[in-house]
């Protein structure tokens, strides 16, 4: 599990107007203290790891305990996208319309081996990594992650927003896909693809 | 042995290959050519009354010189009888049969099915198109043993296809079943989306 750090300000620009004051910090802090406590989530639950996301929205695990209790089947009024599942390369556009449809500010977990590598779905109809198609803060691991697992990931996601300010513009900045429709570069996407563990195994062709 | 294996070989002659059992069930093998008159015959014959087609769906096996298999699963809810047709079709020849679906309207998805994941064709088939890849789908047929795992294209040109991908291209008004929309619409639009005219699906700019 681990949180990724965000995109590199482009070289030259200015990354603060004002420097950090006792003010900037102290709005930093209430800012931060009220999203991180009300993160509204819009599920993405594809296979079953929205099982174990419904285990934990249910009373006994209880994402209300982090104001998240409120799902948001509306990404226009959501926060953070989980995607719970493995996401096949035909609603690899979908959910990326839904991050495009979703305000700022939005984070998004990726719930989940498949989610994250595409697990043990290394075939032809499976998006190896849903980072090649969104941008992905917080990586819950496992198959399914238990909820103990996913309310982890909140956690780290809770920490990651409280340390964000106000004085960093390049927050904000909506990551769209480039003129050829991708949001990585296409060496990276085969370099994230690339087959590892027991996918080393597998034959291309029978 | 099912008694319908020495029907069919009566009615048919050579038209009917070969007759094998497995687990209980019989297995007939029949000439291609003859798939939906042998079929028919099955499902209106008064002794046979298979009237229940559960399944259609094709093998390919390891063996590359073994023909390429289309299997009918046929059942007679009034006999409470289960056969099992198959049709070979060399994979040198034209992989084509003709369509059931005059036969049981059941058989729409399964042979587009089949069409998408063998790139069997089906004579006859109503709406003969991809069902589970996306219809600009290019790769070829996923579950042929020449297919690669991983599939044809690159990670990067695969995603890159899938995000310039329209996800509501694929349907007219009429799929999508605004059923009352679609009888609103001037008669002229209603007459080239019942053509099969749709938005354009690779078309990543306008479809945004």
């Amino acid at each position: 599990m681990g949180v990724i750090a965000k995109p590199e300000p482009s070289a030259g620009r200015v990354v603060s107007q004002v420097s950090p004051n006792w003010l900037t910090t102290r709005v930093d802090f209430l800012v931060n203290w009220a999203r991180s406590n009300s993160m509204w989530p819009m599920p993405f639950g594809t296979a079953c790891c929205a099982i174990e996301f419904m285990a934990a929205a249910a009373s006994r695990y209880d994402i209300s305990r982090f104001g998240m209790e409120r799902m948001g089947f509306s990404p226009r009024q959501a926060d953070v996208l989980i995607c719970a599942g493995r996401l096949p390369f035909k609603l690899a556009p979908v959910i990326r319309r839904i991050y495009d449809q979703m305000p700022q500010p939005k984070w998004v977990i990726s719930m989940g081996a498949c989610a994250s590598t595409g697990g043990i779905f290394d075939s032809y109809a499976m998006v190896q990594g849903i980072d090649t198609v969104v941008p992905v803060d917080v990586y819950v691991p496992g198959c399914p992650p238990r909820p103990e697992g996913l309310l982890y990931g909140i956690l780290m996601l809770q920490k990651k927003i409280r340390g964000e300010t106000l004085a960093d513009p390049s927050l904000r900045v909506e990551q769209t896909l480039d003129e050829r429709g991708l949001r990585l570069a296409p060496e990276r996407i085969d370099e994230l693809s690339e087959p590892f563990g027991n996918s080393l195994h597998q034959t291309r062709s029978a | 042995m099912n008694p319908s294996a020495d029907a069919l070989k009566r009615q048919f002659g050579a038209a009917v290959r070969r007759v094998t059992e497995s687990c209980g069930t019989t297995i007939v093998y029949i000439d291609p050519t003859r798939v939906r008159e042998i079929l028919a015959w099955l499902k209106d014959a008064p002794g046979e009354a298979y009237n229940y087609l559960a399944d259609v769906t094709a093998v390919e096996y390891r063996d590359a010189d073994l023909p390429l298999e289309v299997v009918y699963e046929l059942f007679s809810l009034s006999r409470r009888v289960g056969l099992r047709v198959k049709a070979a079709l060399p994979k040198d020849g034209a992989l084509e049969l003709d369509s059931v679906v005059p036969l049981w309207a059941g058989a729409d998805w399964l042979e587009r099915e089949v069409f998408d994941m063998f790139g069997i064709r089906f004579h006859g088939h109503p709406d003969l198109r991809r069902i589970l890849m996306w219809e600009t789908y290019a790769e070829g047929h996923p579950l042929r043993k020449d297919f690669p795992l991983r599939g044809r294209f690159s990670r990067s040109e695969q995603v890159r296809q899938a995000l310039n991908a329209n996800p509501e291209a694929h349907y007219s008004l009429a799929e999508l079943g605004i059923a009352e929309a679609y009888y609103e619409l001037p008669a002229d639009l209603r007459e080239r989306l019942s053509r099969g005219e749709r938005g354009r699906i690779a078309d990543a700019k306008g479809g945004r």
